[in-house]
């Protein structure tokens, strides 16, 4: 079983909202002071649930990322995982592309690595929350799709995967290859371990420009996106909080109580 | 409307509909008051396509409700609803539709086919809209969305007028109104399709019924999270619902710690209610988790931590820990209620 895990690096969605800041003017998110970016955590539990597939069946599992800059961060942070190999996608003609690009250009990678049983993808990735490469990846591949996975089991040429429902969950058999998108019911990532960390800064991370990949450059960047982002705004804040006073909480609470009744809501 | 006009292209507005026990469900009502309003103001035809067995009853709902056509694949192979057949359907009734738009609510369903659907057309798609509107000048559709997990919003437009994809997040907006006068077509969807190019084999379906008032139904809500500190606490919450004759709901946190069933979580990826009053216990207010509530008329809540991030985005809060806040919050509720 060979499988590539698609990873994004991204600002770190954790971090408090009074944190969070924007140029509206730019159009852009400002990259949070003295927080260094992260791997999307959807991805980190793709990952995860490769390591676990590798664990059982054999094989490796391979890191993929497309960054505006040849920097291995993420890469590495799978590798440190366990993960066996990994590349980063870079070029200046990659800037400004959108989701169908992205597919596509993971898919030309996917192509040049060869020999793939199974992609996985994050469900989204925590900063654009679109949710749609995983997908248009598949459509790309032509392979068979299932998305928001919580665990594969394989047997021989096809996979078991269960879907998370909103109230409950479905299984598939897909024939490999295939792309699966992986959803938090995956459960908590592994810590890199020590020796990860090691075996993963002696590894070679390759760096694969538009012309390595055979990318179609009327197929990338910002003239080929299909959608323009026209504002990006902070919302505003409706409420105004009344915050309840009293000698002992149980004061505060019974008149909490009377207040929640006065709203006629109740 | 132009119900007898030739189909003008890339104008019409599509709607995937989804059908719950024989009735529009009511994240595909809502698509319809958006739908309507989008189709008036483009001065088009509302499509409603529906797929599964036992959807004739819903069709002439779907009428009621607003829809000038309702598409109807049913019986054999389509009750089996696999997500290759709703992209098979959609492909061939884009190409023949060309619609300006074709909206999926924010559902298990919508959110699996609306990219595979952009993937098969290869036309631009956004998901768990909040708003649509039409931009005047230059005639295109104006997408609202929450990114950066609700941080900020994120306004998009499609770069052509060619078809383009969206599915709306469920909870943003009323339900269209019925009525009964409103006359419409059904068109049955013929069943070609190309079954050996399916692939995936959809081996069963698990469904996992909640006990108690269905969260998305109820009128009040109250939701424990991460402050609540394990299983043990969750009673309380059960019984300050009770009390309320309220739904319980989770935060992100009870959920991966396994202290609740999955199937409680309210938030960016799990349920989005908007009830008329939501309490929360032990949040933090997460963006993530106020993307399933904001909607809500009264927000209470409840923590220790007074910089919680949650007291911002509420209208009554009380500082303290729940352990001794709600016994007596239930006791005060509970006498004046039955008084």
């Amino acid at each position: 079983m060979n499988i590539v895990v698609c990873i994004k690096k991204i600002p770190d969605p954790e971090i408090p909202p009074a944190k969070f800041k924007l140029d509206t003017e730019a159009k852009r998110v400002l990259p949070p002071e003295g927080i260094p970016p992260v791997i999307n955590p959807y991805d980190e539990q793709a990952v995860e649930l490769a390591l676990r597939i590798k664990e059982k069946s054999g094989g490796k599992v391979i890191g993929l990322t497309i960054d505006d800059e040849a920097s291995p961060t993420v890469v590495k942070h799978a590798l440190s995982m366990g993960a066996d190999e990994g590349y980063v996608l870079t070029d200046a003609t990659f800037l400004g592309s959108d989701s169908l690009s992205i597919a596509y250009i993971l898919a030309q990678a996917i192509k040049k690595i060869g020999d793939v049983d199974l992609v996985l993808c994050g469900r989204q990735a925590a900063d654009w929350d679109d949710g749609v490469v995983g997908s248009l990846l598949a459509e790309t591949l032509k392979y068979p799709l299932v998305t928001l996975a919580s665990s594969i089991e394989v047997s021989g040429e096809t996979l078991k995967v269960s879907r998370v429902l909103l109230d409950g969950y479905q299984e598939f058999a897909v024939p490999k290859p295939a792309v699966v998108t992986v959803s938090s019911e995956v459960g908590k990532s592994r810590l890199p371990s020590g020796w990860g960390i090691i075996s993963a800064s002696r590894k070679e991370v390759p760096v694969w420009d538009a012309s390595a990949i055979d990318a179609d450059p009327i197929r990338i960047g910002g003239g080929a996106a299909r959608k323009e982002l026209v504002k990006l705004y902070v919302p505003a804040r409706e409420r105004q909080c009344e915050i309840i006073e009293g000698e002992t909480i149980v004061e505060a609470a019974e008149k909490l109580a009377e207040k929640l009744l006065k709203t006629g809501l109740i | 409307m132009n119900q007898n006009s030739e189909i003008s292209k890339y104008e019409d507005v599509l709607i995937c509909g989804e059908v719950n026990h024989s009735k529009i469900s009511t994240v595909t009502t809502e698509l319809m008051r958006t739908g309507r309003e989008l189709a008036d103001r483009l001065g088009k035809s509302l499509h409603v396509l529906l797929v599964g067995k036992d959807i004739e009853e819903a069709s002439s709902e779907a009428i009621a409700l607003g829809a000038d056509k309702v598409h109807l694949a049913s019986g054999a192979p389509f009750e089996e609803s696999l997500p290759e057949f709703y992209v098979q359907i959609l492909t061939r009734l884009c190409a023949k539709l060309e619609p300006r738009i074709v909206l999926f609510g924010q559902t298990d369903m919508g959110r699996d086919i609306a990219p595979r659907l952009a993937g098969r057309l290869d036309v631009p798609v956004f998901l768990d809209c909040v708003k649509l509107d039409i931009d005047l000048d230059s005639q295109s559709i104006l997408l609202t969305k929450p990114v950066y997990g609700g941080n900020a919003m994120a306004e998009w437009k499609a770069h052509d007028q060619n078809t383009q994809i969206a599915t709306m997040r469920p909870r943003v907006t009323e339900p269209a109104e019925s009525d009964d006068s409103r006359q419409g077509e059904i068109l049955p969807v013929p069943e070609i399709l190309d079954e050996p190019s399916i692939k995936v084999k959809l081996l069963r379906t698990v469904k996992e019924e909640s006990k108690g008032i269905l969260l998305e139904d109820a009128k009040v809500v109250v939701a424990g999270g991460g402050g609540i500190g394990g299983k043990e606490g969750f009673w309380l919450i059960e019984e300050l619902a009770h009390t309320l004759r309220g739904a319980i709901g989770i935060s992100r946190v009870p959920c991966d710690e396994g202290w609740m069933p999955k199937n409680l979580e309210i938030g960016q990826t799990g349920h989005m209610v908007r009830p008329d009053v939501y309490i929360t216990v032990g949040i933090s207010g997460a963006p993530q988790h106020l993307a399933g509530c904001s909607g809500s008329k009264f927000i209470v809540a409840i923590n220790k931590d007074p910089d919680a991030h949650i007291f911002k985005e509420s209208d009554l809060g009380l500082v303290g820990d729940y352990r001794e806040a709600l016994p007596s919050l239930i006791e005060k509720l509970k006498s004046i209620l039955s008084a």
